[in-house]
């Protein structure tokens, strides 16, 4: 076996230990009356074992594709997203030790679950460098970033189960339909992960020639039914299905037909879920976080935003800048992704000052980290693979 | 300035919400707390007391944090949208008819909107920078306002505060004792060991430690401001240079925004990863996506015309000798020189050949360098070529004219006058590339295409930013001001102990109250304090009994 495929196994072991080590936490909550005893249970213990385990699989892998191919494994989109979820992982493992909270484990699993499914339906293969991309400071900037955000994700995570603790599903609110939508969001994901893998499995293609945005002939391959044609499209294949509809040069059409793909089959997914358990997702789960201790889940939550505020800053923002500098002769330029990084940044400054001056705690703290967790995620996939800049290298 | 005097006789400022020598609660709105508002332990900030001129009336503005948290929020919103289509600056248009333009092409009637509301610039627009210069002075008026304060309120801190106090600070307990002055003793033996400060008076005990991660906000405010103090500093002359400059290989050319400093561009040069010269890892990956760039690099050397050399002197001394890649600029006295771009195969030479166009005879060859063309070419033996006129990047005709779009030659066309004996009038011939036009009649000699050279041009940037020590120090700054807020906590513990032998016992902390606690609980376990209650868990109670239940 060589190192590649060696690395390729360290990673599915990681995926398996994290499935298991959500349903061992998963059991320490259900046995347990409330937050302080569940972390004695020995549920929780094997829980946390089963957590490190993967989470050292993960680092092997992380380590032992860095050797291979000469450079951090952090230079696209699937090895990016999948250094994330190590490092919310890690984070998680962090928190559990601070606090002795199983929850965060078993909310913070299978989230990074999630994310690793999302990174698998990325081009796997190791990449050499572009010249942009040749740097020490790629490992740093990169790394440190992740970190940060990693960090600052585990207050999303508590911040979810506070408010699935909270909100009172019985009665019709704003919250209760905004909480609703979270879930929903999840199982869209899940929707692009099952639509993915399964006309991956079925072996579908369906090339076309189009016409970019500067006019010139370009051919796209397409790995689902063609929803959507390219500008002034052409298919290549035969028999395969006809675009519905024509997009201009502007929008990338193979990506609005993978969106939409993604949509329908998380829609469906979802009213299956529905149907069969005739209860909101929030309702299936709320019963893992009534056993949450509100106070603690705040103080974790305002807690992780304080540790991975700094680390955002430094890695996103000032090595960033360093590095800038040096590669593109200004630190900063108003590109699209730091842009983004900027705004997730004031984003978690204005939740740091309302919470202190305006006491913002508890609730409010918690929708603000769920959606400052949206912001770092739409940086991650819309603005790589929608909005075009510097950093769309996936 | 007016003043509250408190029940213990102590005068405080107007504004005060907590006494400042007692801890009483003093305003009304503290009095109907249940717990103790400790954000800048109770002090009277300005923005509180000073309400009436046009001054204060800024002043209170620009201390609210609702009005910071609002501009920050503006900040925000205005960022995103920013982001919606791209910016003017990296948009392919040279001025801005051609801006809009590009923008409508692309995108429509809502580009044509984007654009036309200056959302296409709007990072450089009058009212994002009036948006983050708001920020700016926030920053300043807050820190003063609540930093001074806080600092003057906790130095003068008192140790012997009112039970009132104790009891609505969050964490909490009371209780009799056997021996008050044992526990006390054996608390503040615990609470020292546990690095704490200790001062006692009264049979009242404070312990304090961390209180200087209270001015972390303060710090990383102070960071901030200098960090846009500098980005302010970039619009002053000569603190900023930035330029781009093309240099074709083999040339020796000024560096713009640089006087005195020479670059010769020896050489440029273009990499791709194949699967011959790169390890056989990437194989898969460069099948799936066909070319890859691996290097981009422009050899260079520098030169300086010493100081003190007469102006337009040439004796440039050589500075250094350099390959620029990407992510590794030329340094220089402060100057950056940057590989940015390239054109590869721009034509530097063509040479043609003089025939006859009947028998196809040669009379000779002439080069003509695209750089420096010659007027005259004398190819010997009575024959020549003068080259009237030379058409860089020839673009077609004008009212019969030749025009040419740049001074780059992408596409050079020549109006040649050729003289041989048989022809002592001379031929006129118009030649371009794949055309030849013949304007004064049919010729009997053609100048023919025989070979081109071509060379490579680099685009390098050339910057200097004396701003950058301000915005580096600014940053420094605001990173310690941060970790020092964020990752150190201010704890205090009051222990107080009255004559019927009751002890009471509060502790406050700027956040982490977990790690509070566990010290209060090392402190309870160690001296016999009596058990405290965290006043905000209301699901604390039960969790704790159960907790200790199991184990």
């Amino acid at each position: 076996m060589n190192l590649v495929d060696l690395s390729g196994n360290l990673l599915f072991t990681a995926f398996v230990a994290y499935l298991a080590g959500t349903i061992l936490f998963g059991g320490a909550v259900k046995g347990s009356k409330n937050e302080a005893s569940a972390s004695n249970k020995r549920w929780g213990k094997l829980g946390i074992t089963v957590t490190i385990i993967g989470f050292l699989a993960h680092l092997s892998y992380f380590i032992t594709r860095w050797i291979a191919s000469g450079h951090a494994p952090v230079s696209n989109m699937f090895e990016f997203t999948t250094a994330f979820g190590m490092l919310l992982v890690g984070a998680a493992i962090l928190f559990y030790f601070l606090y002795k909270s199983p929850l965060v484990g078993l909310f913070a699993l299978p989230i990074a679950i999630v994310i690793l499914g999302y990174a698998a339906m990325f081009p796997r293969d190791i990449q050499p460098l572009i010249p942009a991309l040749q740097s020490h400071w790629l490992t740093i900037h990169v790394i440190t970033a992740a970190l940060g955000e990693a960090i600052l994700a585990i207050s999303a995570v508590v911040g979810l189960i506070y408010l699935l603790k909270n909100i009172d599903l019985t009665k019709k609110s704003k919250e209760r339909t905004w909480l609703e939508f979270i879930m929903f969001t999840l199982v869209l994901v899940l929707g692009f992960i099952v639509v993915t893998v399964g006309f991956r499995a079925a072996g579908y293609e369906a090339a076309f020639d189009y016409v970019d945005k500067n006019g010139a002939q370009a051919e796209v391959v397409y790995h689902m039914p063609a929803l959507f044609g390219m500008n002034e499209y052409s298919a290549k294949t035969e028999g395969t299905m006809q675009p519905l509809a024509e997009m201009p040069a502007i929008i990338n059409a193979k990506t609005l037909t993978t969106f939409t793909w993604s949509v329908i089959t998380g829609i469906i997914l979802y009213f299956l879920i529905r149907l069969i358990s005739r209860r909101r997702i929030a309702e299936l789960v709320k019963p893992l976080a009534v056993k949450a201790n509100s106070q603690l889940m705040d103080e974790i939550g305002y807690r992780s935003v304080l540790i991975g505020f700094p680390v955002f800053t430094l890695g996103a923002l000032i090595f960033a800048m360093i590095w800038a500098h040096e590669a593109w002769s200004r630190f900063w330029g108003w590109d699209p992704k730091e842009v983004w990084a900027l705004i997730t940044w004031l984003f978690y400054a204005a939740y740091l000052h309302l919470r202190l001056s305006r006491g913002w705690e508890g609730r409010k703290s918690a929708w603000l980290a769920v959606i400052g967790f949206a912001i770092i995620m739409f940086n991650l996939v819309a603005v790589n693979l929608v909005i075009a800049g510097l950093h769309s290298y996936a | 300035m007016s003043f509250i005097k408190c029940e213990c006789g102590h005068q405080n400022p107007e504004g005060t919400d907590i006494c400042q020598n007692c801890g009483r609660p003093l305003s009304k709105e503290e009095k109907s707390k249940r717990l103790a508002d400790m954000r800048y332990d109770g002090a009277a900030i300005r923005s509180k007391t000073h309400k009436r001129s046009i001054v204060d009336k800024i002043w209170n503005f620009f201390s609210s944090v609702k009005i910071g948290v609002s501009i920050i929020i503006a900040i925000l919103v205005a960022s995103a949208i920013g982001t919606i289509l791209p910016q003017v600056f990296y948009v392919p248009a040279t001025s801005e008819a051609q801006a809009a333009q590009y923008y409508e092409d692309n995108y429509g009637l809502f580009g044509k909107i984007y654009n036309a509301l200056g959302l296409s610039d709007l990072y450089g627009s009058w009212w994002f920078m009036t948006l983050v210069g708001m920020l700016g002075i926030s920053l300043v008026v807050v820190s003063l306002d609540r930093g001074i304060p806080l600092y003057k309120s906790l130095k003068n801190q008192r140790v012997d505060r009112h039970p009132s106090f104790l009891k609505r600070q969050r964490l909490y307990g009371e209780g009799n004792v056997q021996d008050p002055d044992a526990v006390m003793q054996k608390a503040a033996e615990k609470l020292k060991e546990k690095r704490y400060k200790i001062r006692e008076k009264n049979g009242a005990l404070l312990a304090e430690k961390g209180r200087w991660a209270r001015w972390g906000p303060y710090v990383n405010h102070l960071g901030l401001i200098l960090f846009l103090f500098g980005v302010m500093l970039r619009a002053l002359p000569g603190f900023y240079v930035d330029e781009s400059m093309w240099i074709r290989e083999g040339e020796i050319s000024a560096v713009k925004g640089a006087p005195g400093l020479y670059l010769e561009n020896k050489g440029f040069s273009f990499d791709m990863y194949t699967q011959e010269n790169t390890n056989e890892v990437f194989s898969e990956a460069i099948d799936r996506v066909g070319s890859v760039a691996s290097n981009y690099q422009t050899d260079v050397a520098l030169y300086e015309t010493p100081e003190g050399a007469l102006p337009g002197s040439t004796n440039a001394e050589l500075v250094k000798e350099y390959s620029i890649v990407v992510n590794k600029p030329l340094k220089h006295e402060g100057f950056h020189i940057f590989q940015m771009d390239f054109k590869l195969d721009e034509l530097s030479a063509m040479t043609f050949a003089l025939e006859q166009k009947e028998s196809g005879e040669s009379l000779g060859e002439l080069t003509v360098n695209l750089a420096d063309p010659q007027k005259e070419y004398d190819l010997g033996n009575g024959a020549k070529v003068e080259l009237l006129d030379y058409y860089p990047d020839f673009s077609g005709f004008e009212d019969g004219e030749p025009q040419t779009a740049t001074p780059v030659p992408n596409n050079p066309a020549f109006l040649f006058k050729m003289t041989t004996p048989e022809t002592p009038e001379g031929e006129t011939s118009f030649v371009a590339i794949r055309q030849t036009l013949e304007p004064l009649g049919e010729n009997t000699y053609k100048l023919a295409f025989q070979s081109a050279d071509t060379r490579d041009v680099s685009g390098l940037t050339v910057r200097k930013d004396k701003t950058i020590p301000v915005i580096a120090l600014g940053g420094l700054i605001f990173m310690i001001g941060v970790v020092q807020g964020s990752y150190f906590n201010h704890r205090r513990f009051w222990i107080r102990k009255s004559d019927d032998g009751r002890i009471q016992v509060a502790g406050h902390t700027s956040k982490n109250w977990v790690a509070l606690q566990r010290e209060l609980d090392a402190v309870t376990e160690h001296a016999g304090l009596p058990a405290y209650t965290d006043q905000r868990d209301k699901e604390g109670h039960s969790d704790k009994s159960e907790g200790v239940s199991n184990t």
